[in-house]
């Protein structure tokens, strides 16, 4: 439907002009907010809007003293290390389990199937405060509850490295089920079974059969879950200690006690890191849309 | 009857496959097992847990088991407070509470429905310990010194047939003793017991029990606890107070949901709270009316955008898909933190405006800490999740269905508005759901630009947990939107089918 017919009429000239006029506009809504971020980040003062310097591009109206700050500031490192500490972990661990369980799922014969699915997606449905507030009980409870009575934990899990890693490896895995089972819709059983009639073992078959088709599926489920544990901060607000302050965490009591024009170089870094993963998940769709061209099905 | 066809191994074929598919579906679900455990322990049970908290009330069974059941016998609508067999019991909970410091939790628990309960409790629980109940413990011991030799009362309380004749006071020296142990980390054997147990003990010899050693109790002037508790406060002998420790006696309660809408359990059943007390209904409303709002600026906005990516070359609309994908992959509170900047009075949106001279330097727009800034900042995160999914679905749409219809001689809004509106109608539903369910539970942002107008009842939820620490309205309030969310999520599930859900194009 691109371009204009010969014999469009001028009402439909001016709608299909207007027309573009206005998606640039609402592109320009999605991606000014980001962008404008960037500029202000190299503000030399602390001020959040550009500085007459900053407007006639004179040198010392810019600096990089706010990321300066960013790499020398002792509350922000231990926000990223805590941050690169936790995210990692918890994308491992949605990702193994939840490679597995897509691969069950994706088997034609599977009781509850419907039922089981509902229940490993509702992490991403359910509003997060509600998630938190779950678990904060939950694992502040040296209980847990079951049909013969309460059994006693040594220990709680608030305000553990472990109890936030598994709040955020249960939020990550729907991500990991959706990219996978989308993956493997298009995957070929035969190929297993030609691998198990050439004498290949079960382990040996997922390994350098099934894993090398599915992995673009893999790491982008991987991602997701990486980019959602790294950017969550409302459980780890809950069932975190100061111990466990995220970088999110650290973004959040910044903007809501007081705007510290720090905030900006890290929100800058993080458009940095978003840039790449969106590259990362795109080239990974490519070369998996390429491979099931050639993948008979 | 034909033979039944064997196989290989000699079984017949058909119990044969039905082995083999057994076997495939016990391999399936042991490969999904691990994953589903995890869910199970590591979300669901949470979330049930929470759900459960919300009608849970033990505190009060808890803190003051005797009070509750000397309180059975009281009569509610009465305008009388109890008599003295109630607050005998409330002397000795008390008195226990205190000692494991409940008494002050039950007071705040309690002060959610009745204001001022929290202070008499706390007033009461310094002053419980200084009531003159101490004229029986110096008449017991002045009578026989035995009364005054703590082995000598665990002597006694060990032997089933005193027990049996004095009951109150074993009851009360169990619990007493209890507390010894773990409130204070004493010997119950060695400490001599408190003036309560003694007041238990006048209550059976005048209940004419028999006493281990004999004490002629008619000399002795009866201490009126109502009375003592009388002169700590007159609240006590409010009827009021007592309708509400007995209202809230019962293990399981709907006052927390009553609660969050803006109800309360009175005397004669449920009633409406008072006008300044109601904020949940409208709490409830305008988070729906808010996510409402963004949910059509989402249509309003992301539609025209699918159209195009999906109408144009696909080198052009994979370009342009960036565009909306990034902001998809940009962390929330990037996103977030940028709109504070640029919403703020000496914002760069207001800066602009004034420079182009829309609006007076004196006089600009506030347009952040309100719900302007939350629809604003929460339209922008969430209008990704709204064109993806029209994306997708007007991708399946043939362009030659509206030049057929203009072929034959409809004008290009007819074309637009019968023959292709109708068939994106699935991928609007399906955007809209999503939205609205994300935009319902949203927390960070509506807290961070929402300022007191502009705030959902996620907000809400989050102050009671973390600020006033009435965990079971917060809870309650959570069922409340966790039902609404689960309604939409099933209106989802049969529209689109969850499997269907895509990320990223």
């Amino acid at each position: 439907m691109s371009g204009l017919p010969p014999y469009a009429t001028t009402g439909q000239r001016a709608w299909y002009y207007s027309f573009r006029v206005i998606c640039g506009l609402i592109f320009f809504f999605l991606i000014a907010p980001i962008m404008v971020i960037i500029p202000l980040s190299f503000n030399a003062q602390d001020f959040f809007t550009f500085t007459p310097e900053m407007l006639s591009f004179d040198p010392a109206g810019y600096s990089t003293k706010h990321y300066e700050d960013f790499f020398t500031n002792s509350d922000w490192q231990l926000a990223l290390k805590n941050s690169l500490k936790i995210a990692p972990v918890a994308t491992l661990l949605s990702v193994s389990l939840g490679t597995l369980a897509a691969i069950g799922l994706s088997q034609s014969h599977v009781p509850f199937r419907r039922a089981i699915m509902a229940i490993l997606i509702s992490p991403m449905i359910v509003p997060l405060i509600i998630s938190a507030t779950g678990m904060y009980f939950f694992y502040s409870n040296p209980y847990i509850p079951t049909p013969f009575g309460k059994i006693e934990l040594p220990f709680t899990l608030t305000g553990t490295y472990l109890g936030v890693v598994l709040a955020h490896a249960a939020l990550g895995i729907p991500f990991v089920i959706i990219t996978v089972t989308a993956t493997l819709v298009g995957f070929d059983n035969s190929l297993t079974r030609a691998a198990a009639n050439m004498g290949a073992g079960p382990v040996k078959t997922f390994f350098s059969v099934q894993m090398p088709l599915i992995l673009p599926g893999v790491v982008s489920g991987g991602l997701f879950a990486f980019i959602t544990s790294f950017d969550e901060v409302v459980v780890v607000l809950f069932v975190g200690s100061a111990g466990q302050k995220t970088l999110p965490w650290q973004m959040f009591t910044g903007l809501r006690e007081q705007i510290s024009p720090t905030i900006l170089a890290v929100a800058t870094i993080l458009i940095a890191v978003s840039i790449a993963l969106l590259f990362v998940v795109e080239m990974l769709r490519r070369r998996s849309e390429r491979l099931r061209g050639i993948t008979p099905s | 009857m034909s033979e039944p066809v064997i196989a290989a191994d000699g079984r017949p074929l058909k119990a044969s496959l039905n082995r083999a598919l057994r076997r495939q579906k016990l391999r399936a679900l042991a490969l999904i097992a691990p994953l589903l455990i995890f869910i199970l322990v590591s979300f669901v049970m949470p979330i049930a847990d929470m759900l459960f908290r919300s009608v849970q009330n033990e505190i009060v069974g808890d803190t003051l088991p005797r009070t509750v059941v000397a309180l059975d016998g009281w009569d509610a609508e009465s305008d009388d407070a109890p008599g003295e067999e109630v607050f005998a019991a409330l002397y000795t909970d008390m008195a226990l509470a205190v000692e494991y410091k409940s008494h002050t939790r039950l007071g705040s628990r309690l002060n959610y429905e009745t204001t001022g309960i929290a202070s008499l409790f706390r007033k009461s629980g310094r002053r419980v310990s200084k009531f003159d109940t101490d004229v029986y413990t110096e008449a017991f011991q002045a009578a026989d010194p035995s009364y005054a030799d703590p082995a000598q009362w665990a002597e006694w309380m060990a032997d089933d047939s005193i027990r049996a004749k004095l009951p109150v006071t074993a009851n009360t020296y169990d619990d007493w003793a209890k507390m010894i142990i773990e409130a204070e980390g004493d010997v119950p054997g060695e400490e001599e017991p408190w003036d309560f147990v003694y007041t238990a003990l006048y209550t059976d010899a005048t209940n004419g029990a028999q006493l281990p050693v004999a004490v002629d109790v008619s000399d002795i002037a009866p201490v009126s606890l109502q009375q003592q508790f009388g002169d700590i406060d007159d609240k006590w002998l409010d009827p009021n107070i007592w309708r509400t420790i007995k209202t809230y006696a019962p293990k399981y309660t709907n006052g927390y949901f009553l609660n969050s809408v803006d109800l309360m359990k009175g005397a004669s059943g449920v009633e409406a709270r008072p006008e300044n007390e109601q904020i949940y209904i409208t709490l409830f409303i305008r988070t729906m009316i808010m996510s409402l709002s963004i949910m059509g600026m989402c249509v309003l906005l992301g539609y025209p955008i699918a159209w195009l990516l999906a109408n144009l070359k696909d080198r052009t609309a994979n370009l342009l898909m960036i565009l909306v994908l990034l902001p998809f992959w940009t962390s929330l509170l990037v996103r977030t933190s940028a709109w504070k900047v640029l919403l703020q009075q000496q914002g760069v949106i207001n800066d602009v405006l004034v420079w182009i001279g829309l609006v007076a330097d004196d006089n600009r727009l506030e347009l952040i800490n309100n719900q302007t800034g939350t629809i604003i900042a929460m339209t922008h995160i969430l209008l990704p999740f709204m064109i993806l999914p029209l994306y997708s679905v007007m991708k399946t749409i043939p362009p030659s269905y509206l030049r057929a219809a203009k072929s034959l001689g409809a004008t290009d809004w007819t074309a637009f508005w019968r023959v292709y509106f109708p068939q994106s109608v699935p991928g609007i539903g399906a955007g809209c759901i999503l939205v609205f369910i994300l935009a319902i539970g949203y927390y960070i942002t509506p807290e961070l630009v929402g300022g007191t107008k502009g705030v959902f009842i996620s907000n809400r939820i989050a102050y009671h947990i973390s600020s006033s620490l009435n965990w079971g309205l917060a809870a309650a309030l959570g069922t409340i939107l966790l039902t609404i969310v689960m309604v939409l999520y099933w209106v989802y599930d049969k529209i689109v089918g969850i499997d269907n859900v895509k990320l990223g194009g």
